[in-house]
């Protein structure tokens, strides 16, 4: 098959499993075969575009012109090419996850459910492969609407009025900033296409530099910077599996992956680097992950600590991103993947625990590792890859980022790493501490044991692959020194 | 004075126009709206066919031996013509408005009244 | 001649003559079909037109072979095909949709006269836009407006009364203004046809005279097309119409009007008087700003769901007058469009109202809490409508909305002023359509009532091919573009 008829297929297939779901919605297992079979053709297809872009390929399809000078165009490179493989792949877990949760806990209206969450998917896969910066904002706007009716999906007046916040606050800020920015560098570069090097240089100066760089950075609201960072905790009322899949991958490395791809491919990074207006990103990413962490102490609701550990740990790949140096970009998309694993393990653990025994709150937790032995070991190796520590994913791209920033010699992100391990760690410690070592302070309404077997499959793989990526991180490495390579 | 004769038809055209609009806005009585609308009609009517007016002239009509005679402009009269048809018919819908708007709240002036919350009557 | 060349009178004449058939037919289902197949047949030739028009024709046609400037010339150009397509696409689909609504809420005995001025509607609308001739264009305006004052007025609800007599009084003001304007311009040029006058009026060069045409002419046409602040009409008689009557008046009839003031004051005024363009900026910018924030503040806090899409409507008017306001070809480009862009978002919006006015007796949103759930084909259609009208992108509405702002962004500091009000009022849409789909569909219904269910079925195939359509034209916005690009270049001779 030609590369544009995967990149097409790439993005139709969640799109199709959508229908299907919809048109199977009375089977219940009919449906979720659809969604199985989705999930794994997806990944087939985008994995089968990556031996190419390992050679340097840069397979494309432009798919029509829009409007006079605009096209929907789409260009795999290694940056979306990374965030689709793992999104693709993450899919398959979280829909086995998905399936023990959502029947374990009797949810309603799951066709919904499932059909919208494969249009997510699809939208996730058209902001990774997008050509240009019009391409990836309609896919951007897409992954918003698309997500709305999950997070909404309980239905009750407190998920309302969340729903409400997280649509504001995307929506609002992509009309009212994202827009704006992308018709400025439309009117003076008089092109969007994501192009090496940039396209602003030459064209913009001075502190518009900075301020146009701020439009992007507070109008990409899904890479949670503060202060646009309020959905994501409100977000935290959807079912798990939307939190593990979309709210701790898809959704918000869309969101940090669209803000890395117009830093190299709009701004371009020497471009950035010569502008000193440019400068407060990396200083407003490191504040926000010294407050974020510092907020997630704070917590007592576990999906919310997780909320604003996601906060913080999205910011750990802005600051590298924005620390301009080759070692901390690569930083940068190790940190998407090692995060990815980590956090997903936390959510799938969390929303295991909620389905064996209601307990939502980090007080209830005591000695719960004792019953759900499995969940509180995965748990206990995705805190560790968010803390960094060895021998888990979240050492390497730590140990990049720091690299980077030594190399740049930019002080504030070399503390701001070492502040917030030990944040981190403040915060992690005590839950791990308290789920295996201490006792049930009071004895569980009634008595049980794991969750469905789907869901500790699920946790135990993507712990698994936390381990796993701190040996055999080789590749992503590759993939992504290419992308340093050729911007040098 | 003479400046003001000679515009006279122009005079009449204002005048009467203010009067018809003057009781479109202020009148309460829907017939009574209706009637200042014909009024600020026909005076745009007065001011078309007065300003086909030619000093001297005659109808523009063929009549055999003496062809030197000068013509009034018929087109505004046609045009006028057709535009009291309009009158007429808005006129006439107007006032089956009324007949219905009396049969459904037993009275014609003041509807708009601001009575009702609006939104709060809604339509079926 | 053969046939295509009479399409230009062929397009008046095809709904204008089936009227009377209607009255003599005197049965529901056959005038329901003959008015469907009128106005399908309507679609068709404007189509054609508009493909002529795209090939660089000239269409022009000499009403009984009397050549103008004494006969009455008919013209086709971009700008009016754009229109005719939008007029006569909206009647089609609401006549296709809308029967069994049509039946419950006009009924059997009366459908066909209501159905005759339906037609009649139509044939005055799509006579404005392929009249060449001003005074014409007056006696087309009456015809469609009498016709509509009808089609308003024949719901069953009693509010439409007052409505349907307000918007009698204004419609007819503006009409009588319209026309005391033109017969000032027909005393100073002696013709009529518009593009006769355009030539002539360089001879007669500025007078007070012509100004005071020019304000008549601008205040009645700005009365009809509910410019704010002279809107007020029309609230409530879209409010209080048919739920079909609406679909069809508010995706064109404005509009219509909107358009005679842009064909009036760019070929005639702009044409000969050099400052003009200006004034009709300064006055009509203020303007289009104030109904863009008036109307999409109104409809924030409106509980009726049929009155805050009218509002909304006060607001996307002012877009397109914004864009025209700019007198650049880039400004026109975008009116041009959006005229197109928001009759499919507006109408596919009706439609979908539509459908919840066939199940709901009332359309307030606090009677309608919880109705998506028991018709979630109809909300889905709405909501993603919904999201045309916002201008999010991948809808034709998102089309339209970039266009303005480019051409906003060629004017300076005045320009991203601009921009910013617009993206401000986009993001009130956001808060009045988001505001209806939640109040639908996550709302706790008043009483579970297990009779309601989704609308007919030809009524909902109808909303979601409407939507459809506008996703369909913010994808490939390249037919809608060329036609208004090229109605850009018509209007100020040069391209955007």
């Amino acid at each position: 098959m030609s590369d544009a008829t995967l990149i097409a297929l790439a993005l139709l297939i969640p799109l199709a499993g959508s229908l299907g779901i919809a048109l199977t919605g009375r089977f219940p297992n009919l449906r979720e075969t659809v969604t199985l079979v989705t999930a794994v053709t997806l990944m087939l297809v985008v994995w089968s575009l990556l031996p190419q872009v390992f050679d340097g390929g840069r397979p494309s399809l432009a798919v029509w012109e829009m409007m006079p000078g605009f096209e929907i165009a789409f260009t795999v490179e290694p940056l979306g090419m990374l965030f689709a493989a793992l999104a693709s792949m993450l899919w398959i877990v979280n829909s086995v996850y998905s399936i023990g949760y959502m029947r374990g806990n009797r949810e309603t209206h799951q066709t919904r459910f499932y059909a919208c969450f494969a249009i997510a998917l699809s939208a996730a896969m058209g902001v990774a492969f997008a050509g240009n910066l019009l391409t990836l904002f309609l896919f951007y706007e897409i992954l918003t609407v698309s997500t709305y009716p999950l997070v909404a999906h309980k239905g009750d007046a407190n998920t309302v009025r969340s729903a409400r916040v997280y649509l504001g606050i995307l929506m609002g800020t992509s009309i009212g900033l994202f827009l704006p920015a992308i018709l400025w560098t439309q009117t003076v570069a008089g092109t969007l296409d994501f192009t090496e090097g940039g396209i602003l240089a030459g064209h913009i100066a001075g502190p518009a530099v900075g301020l146009l760089l701020a439009l992007y950075a507070f109008g990409i609201a899904k890479a949670a910077i503060m202060p646009v960072h309020r959905w994501l905790p409100a977000a935290m009322v959807a079912p798990t599996p939307v939190s593990a899949l979309l709210h701790a991958v898809a959704v918000v490395k869309a969101g940090v992956f669209s803000i890395t791809k117009v830093i190299t491919y709009i701004f371009g990074l020497d471009f950035l680097a010569s502008e000193p207006s440019g400068a407060w990103l990396s200083l407003l990413a490191s504040f926000t992950i010294l407050a974020a962490s510092a907020v997630a102490l704070a917590q007592t609701n576990l999906k919310r600590m997780l909320a604003y550990s996601t906060i913080s740990q999205l910011s750990y790949i802005i600051m590298a991103a924005a620390v301009l140096k080759p070692l901390s970009e690569i930083g940068a998309a190790v940190h998407m993947v090692s995060h990815a694993f980590g956090k997903i393990t936390l959510f799938f653990a969390a929303g295991a625990i909620y389905v064996a025994s209601k307990k939502t709150e980090l007080y209830q937790l005591h000695g719960i590792g004792k019953r759900m032995p499995w969940t509180m070991a995965a748990f206990t190796i995705g805190a560790l890859s968010m803390i960094g520590v060895p021998p888990t994913a979240g050492f390497v791209s730590k140990w990049y980022i720091l690299g980077g920033s030594l190399e740049a010699g930019n002080l504030v992100a070399v503390f701001t790493l070492i502040g917030s391990t030990v944040l981190n760690a403040a915060y992690f410690l005590p839950i791990i501490y308290r789920a295996w070592f201490r006792a049930e302070s009071t004895p569980p309404s009634r008595d049980h044991g794991e969750a469905p077997w789907p869901m500790v499959l699920a946790l135990t793989t993507t712990a698994f692959l936390t381990l796993a990526f701190f040996i055999y991180n080789q590749p992503v490495i590759d993939l992504e020194s290419q992308l340093v390579g050729r911007m040098k | 004075m003479n400046a003001f004769l000679d515009a006279f038809n122009y005079w009449v055209f204002a005048v009467l126009l203010m009067i018809g609009f003057y009781a479109v806005m202020a009148r309460h009585n829907l017939i009574k709206k209706l009637l200042g609308l014909s009024v600020f009609q026909a005076a745009v009517f007065l001011l078309f066919i007065s300003m086909g007016k030619v000093d001297g002239g005659t109808a523009p009509i063929i009549l055999g031996d003496n062809w030197d005679a000068v013509f009034s402009n018929p087109l505004p009269q046609v045009l006028i013509l057709t535009a009291i048809v309009v009158g007429i018919s808005t006129l006439a819908l107007g006032l089956a408005i009324v007949v219905r708007i009396k049969e459904a709240y037993g009275r014609i002036s003041d509807i708009d009244a601001p009575k009702v919350k609006s939104g709060a009557d809604t339509p079926s | 001649m053969s046939v295509t060349a009479h399409l230009p009178a062929l397009q008046v004449v095809v709904p204008m003559l089936t009227a009377p058939v209607l009255v003599l037919l005197r049965d529901a289902r056959l005038c329901w079909i003959a008015a469907l197949l009128t106005s399908a047949t309507s679609f068709a030739i404007a189509v054609a037109l508009a493909a002529g028009v795209l090939d660089g024709m000239d269409i022009r046609y000499a009403m009984g072979n009397w050549a103008a400037p004494y006969g009455i010339e008919l013209r086709v150009d971009a700008l009016s095909a754009i229109l005719l397509l939008a007029t006569t696409g909206a009647s089609t689909l609401a006549l296709l949709g809308g029967r069994r609504s049509l039946l419950r809420e006009i009924g059997d005995a009366r459908l066909p006269l209501f159905l005759a001025a339906w037609l009649l509607a139509l044939a005055g609308l799509v006579g404005i836009l392929v009249s060449g001739d001003a005074f014409n264009i007056f006696v087309f305006m009456e015809i469609s407006s009498l016709a509509t004052y009808i089609l308003v007025s024949g719901g069953p609800h009693r509010r439409a009364l007052p409505a349907v007599f307000k918007y009698l009084i204004t419609g007819t003001v503006g009409a009588t203004f319209y026309l005391i304007g033109v017969g000032l311009l027909y005393m100073m040029t002696g013709t009529l046809n518009i593009e006769d006058m355009a030539a002539r009026l360089g001879d007669v060069g500025a007078s007070d005279l012509l100004y005071i045409a020019i304000g008549f002419i601008a205040i009645g046409l700005a009365l009809k097309a509910a410019i704010y602040p002279l809107h007020a009409w029309m609230p409530n008689a879209y409010t209080f119409a048919p739920h079909m009557v609406t679909v069809f008046i508010a995706a064109c009839s404005t509009k219509v009007s909107l358009y005679v003031l842009l064909r009036m004051d760019y070929a005639v005024f702009q044409h000969n008087l050099p400052e003009q363009g200006l004034h009709f900026a300064l006055i009509l910018m203020p303007l289009a700003s104030l109904g863009i924030v008036f109307g999409s503040l109104a409809a924030i806090f409106e509980q009726n769901i049929k009155r805050i899409l009218a509002l909304s409507s006060v607001a996307q008017l002012g877009y397109i007058l914004l864009g025209a306001s700019l007198v650049s070809a880039a400004g026109i480009n975008a009116s041009a469009l959006h005229l197109f862009n928001h009759a499919l978002a507006k109408g596919a919006l009706f439609l979908a109202v539509a459908c919840l006015g066939y199940r709901f007796a009332k359309l307030r949103l606090e009677d309608l809490r919880g109705a998506g759930r028991l018709m979630p084909w109809t909300l889905t259609a709405f909501a993603l409508a919904g999201l045309s009208l916002i201008g999010i992108p991948g809808t034709a509405g998102f089309v339209s909305k970039w266009a303005l702002i480019l051409a906003l962004m060629e004017q300076g500091a005045l320009g991203v002023a601009l921009v910013v009000l617009v993206v401000v009022s986009s993001l009130m849409a956001v808060v009045y359509i988001g505001r209806i789909v939640e109040t639908l569909w996550f709302a706790e219904p008043p009483g579970e009532d297990p009779t309601v269910k989704e609308a007919p079925v030809m009524l909902l195939a109808v909303t979601w091919l409407a939507v459809a359509l506008n996703f369909w034209f913010g994808f490939d916005a390249s037919t809608s573009g060329a036609l208004a690009i090229q109605a850009a270049t018509d209007l100020t001779g040069s391209a955007p």
